[in-house]
């Protein structure tokens, strides 16, 4: 690599630490969930590493299992719109991507919901459209009743849509707001709508003028053909779940070649897996350390409690230093699974195949339950010092297995510290990282072209 | 009762008067950015109002009551209030943040935990004002959703048939409103426990399903996010008649109110604290406040040929009593209806920033001077301004 050449730069961003069983909340540093002081601290630092965005996550239903309330990790978080917003008002820079499902939402109010928060941070708005549902969660909600499963990717697919039309039907100009002549707006129909397909039938007249960036920048997560089809046709950035090197650059490959279908050009779409990491002074304590940490978050009882989702019934009784359970999992309907509120649960797709599996890689090792489960739930993505993880980064960027990551800190709210401190400089060293923010908006954090404006419904 | 005035200022737009954004000092450009609000808040907590009100709708504004117009000479279009207020939150100390939700198009769950959140960025100052609309024009925005209201057509407000509407559409408010309330109590205070020796995070005896079958709606619980600082963020609702004035007294802290004159504000008074009764909150603080829109100039001339300008750009009918005058005077009339029973007052400015400005340097240290009204913020959350206190937990087992 020449100095002339600039080289492919290497995009960050920060993931706030997650109600799972990654996030070690028994850390003596483990600070609230909750409190607003951990989201300003998290956020700030994550500018001061100048990251592209923070990113926070959605679930609507405390997960249940065996009936009870889950409670070995981390419970409870807030409102993703007034967490974001009020972010906005202790950051200059940071992008304020949030995870928000078409299913228990109308596009009305998410899209003035977005358009709002794209105004008050300046353009700084980014929406992760996900599509999850379940009978479970949808119990908290007046909508919860009717949507019929399969036709949750239809209903994310044509609320995008509809959102879509929504922010395009006021244009940049509308707003004149000129005091002299009298108008306020351009024209007397600034933000006339009329949307009609198998999930909405709306009309009317949408009440945000446009924001700084036009709409959000789209974030996907769905790794399905049908969810990598939709990312291609649709989304600004995939939030990936392929961070390791060769699988991340299949993904990537996979996901790019299938732009130019979309009439859409390779840099149009950022590819970003969510990444864990342990830092340490040298290579050897770094991986000394990311063994005790997998032991912190795989506790004896964590070990049981991922055993019962997979064999699907109470094994309360088993002795986590002890071999897996003999006999096979139990299958029922996905409504009355053993552990509800879990995608991952609800979408495992052949439990006595994994339970084999599992089996063999057990006895295999000769490992009990829970160096089992340590071993099946993922070591983390990037373990060594500084300059190991920086070095990593870097190669796996340059070498089209992503665009850059979402880092997933295991402490809140200080698991970024010592990144920012110690791997963000290396970065900036090797010439792949910007030492200053280089433009205003979420958009130019991530590279992407400005949005013209659109007429509603020339978007596809 | 405290022996003081509390004073809400309500936000809209460039202020209430639809002539307000051609005014000097008016601010219609930055009507769609942070700092536009966060001055406006600043300024009310300058004057230590105990809480601002932002008001909001699922639909553009209009000057006729249900659908929309193609007038092209008013201010038309508004950010999402409960994320203004969010945005305020951090940037002030003091002062309440109100935003209006409309409820009737809503998910009680996403309100509750989107006000519940409110609380936390703002540490105890957070509340909600609750608002139906029942028109149709906002009904075609949500396509099909059943409601009370169903896409009504109320031109005629006094007949049976609409007024039996209006009720259910009121009592489903009372449903929304017992849900947000339910679901800020479902974890109770303690119910993080971070139990290390156990490796318990919460202690799910302390967290607790709301289980609540409405008839427009159900929901199970608990929240996903804990119970706020304030254990109960205020909510507040508007009423200009019988019905509402029971969802005021059955559900809310603080009622807004419309009175003409002294008179009309004792009686309203009297009918909420007889509802208050009927629901069985006798002994609980239900606040009864007065709107009142205010042109304030230093002169009472002044301010009578600014409301006549204001008018002759944009003529304007309130459902509040304009009042256009001194601080001064203004004073007089609000000591003579809180003798009248009013327990505050909310301040609609007819401009923003200019009316706002005069409630803060004039209205406000005549009424300290006068004792009505504090000389600091002297209690750490909005409940604690309005002499609330932070309410048990009904979950709570002890």
């Amino acid at each position: 690599m020449t100095t002339t050449e600039r080289r492919k730069q290497v995009h960050l961003a920060a993931h706030f630490p997650g109600v799972n069983n990654t996030t070690v909340w028994s850390d003596p540093a483990g600070g609230s969930h909750i409190e607003f002081e951990s989201f300003r601290h998290f956020a700030r630092t994550a500018e001061r590493g100048r990251f592209d965005f923070l990113f926070l996550a959605e679930g609507l239903r405390l997960r249940e299992q065996g009936g009870e309330i889950y409670d070995l990790d981390v419970v409870g978080r807030p409102d993703t719109f007034s967490v974001l917003a009020a972010l906005a008002g202790v950051t200059e820079h940071l992008g304020l991507t949030g995870t928000i499902g078409s299913t228990f939402n109308e596009p009305y109010e998410v899209a003035r919901q977005f358009a709002t928060l794209d105004h008050l941070s300046g353009g700084r708005a980014g929406w992760n459209v996900v599509t999850s549902w379940d009978a479970f969660t949808g119990q908290n909600f007046r909508r919860g009743g009717y949507l019929r499963q399969d036709e949750r990717y239809e209903r994310a697919r044509t609320f995008l849509q509809t959102a879509t039309e929504l922010w395009d039907s006021w244009r940049a100009g509308d707003v004149l707001a000129d005091q002299a002549s009298g108008e306020f707006l351009a024209r007397p129909d600034a933000g006339s709508f009329e949307h009609r397909d198998s999930q909405f039938d709306v009309r009317g007249r949408f009440n945000v003028p446009r924001s700084p960036q036009g709409r959000p920048v789209i974030f996907q997560a769905g790794d399905s053909d049908e969810g990598r089809d939709f990312a291609a046709a649709r989304a600004d950035a995939i939030f990936s779940r392929h961070a390791q090197y060769d699988e991340g650059r299949a993904f990537y490959a996979d996901v790019k070649g299938r732009l130019a279908g979309f009439g859409r050009a390779r840099d149009e779409l950022l590819i970003l897996p969510a990444a864990t990491f342990v830092l340490g002074d040298t290579d050897e304590e770094a991986a000394v350390r990311a063994q005790e940490v997998r032991l912190q978050q795989v506790s004896p009882a964590t070990a049981i409690k991922f055993l019962e989702q997979l064999w699907n019934t109470d094994l309360s009784g088993h002795d986590p230093d002890g071999p897996l359970p003999g006999f096979d999992p139990v299958e029922s309907d996905v409504d009355d699974l053993y552990s509800q509120g879990r995608a991952s649960v609800r979408m495992h797709r052949d439990r006595v195949h994994t339970a084999q599996e599992w089996r063999a890689r057990a006895e295999a090792g000769g490992l009990s339950t829970r160096e089992l489960i340590v071993e099946v739930t993922g070591r983390q993505t990037f373990i060594g010092s500084a300059r190991t993880i920086a070095e990593t980064i870097t190669r796996h960027v340059q070498d089209d297995a992503s665009d850059g990551f979402i880092l997933v800190p295991h402490i809140t709210p200080g698991g970024l510290d010592r990144f920012v401190d110690q791997v963000v400089p290396i970065l900036q060293e090797m010439g792949v990282y910007r030492t200053e923010y280089d433009g205003t908006t979420l958009r130019d954090n991530l590279g992407l072209r400005h949005l013209d404006h659109e007429p509603a419904g020339a978007a596809r | 009762m405290a022996d003081h005035l509390h004073l809400a200022v309500a936000l809209t737009d460039t202020g209430w008067h639809p002539a307000s954004w051609r005014e000097v000092g008016a601010r219609p450009q930055d009507l769609f950015t942070a700092g536009y609000w966060v001055d406006l808040v600043r300024e009310a907590e300058r004057g230590l109002a105990d809480f601002v009100t932002i008001e909001d709708g699922l639909r553009l504004q209009s000057d006729h009551p249900w659908v929309a117009d193609d007038r092209t000479d008013r201010v038309r279009g508004r950010l999402d209030a409960t994320l203004v207020a969010a945005r305020v939150g951090p940037a002030t100390t003091g002062i309440g943040l109100v935003p209006t939700v409309v409820v009737n198009h809503t998910e009680p769950f996403h309100a509750s935990k989107a006000i519940a959140t409110l609380d936390y960025v703002s540490s105890g100052r957070g509340g909600v004002r609750v608002q139906l609309d029942g028109g149709a024009a906002t009904a075609g925005h949500f396509g099909r959703r059943e409601t009370s209201f169903g896409a009504a057509d109320l031109h005629d407000l006094d007949s049976p048939e609409v007024q039996a509407r209006i009720a259910e559409a009121f009592d489903e408010a009372g449903e929304y409103v017992e849900v947000l309330r339910r679901l800020w109590d479902s974890w109770e205070d303690d119910a993080e426990i971070r139990d290390v020796a156990s490796g318990r995070f919460v202690d799910r005896a302390r967290l607790h399903h709301i289980d609540f079958e409405g008839r427009w709606f159900s929901v199970k619980g608990p929240s996903i996010t804990p119970r706020p600082p304030q254990g109960q963020p205020l909510v507040t609702s508007l009423g200009h008649a019988d019905i509402p004035y029971r969802l005021i007294a059955r559900s809310t802290d603080v009622g807004f109110v419309t009175p003409r004159n002294a008179e009309q504000a004792r009686g309203i008074v009297g009918h909420v604290r007889a509802e208050q009764e009927a629901a069985g909150r006798a002994d609980e603080t239900v606040h009864v406040f007065g709107d009142v829109l205010v042109v304030l100039d230093d002169t009472h001339a002044a301010a009578q040929a600014r409301r006549r300008r204001l008018d002759e750009v944009a003529p304007y009918e309130s459902d509040a009593l304009v009042f256009a005058g001194t601080p001064l005077e203004l004073a007089d009339l609000l000591e003579v209806w809180a003798a009248a029973g009013l327990t505050g007052f909310r301040l609609r400015p007819a401009v923003l920033p200019h009316d706002l400005s005069q409630v803060v340097d004039g209205l406000v240290p005549e009424l300290q001077r006068r004792g009505l009204f504090r000389t600091a913020y002297d209690a750490g959350t909005l409940r604690g301004l309005l002499g609330l206190g932070r309410p048990v937990n009904r979950y709570a087992t002890v």
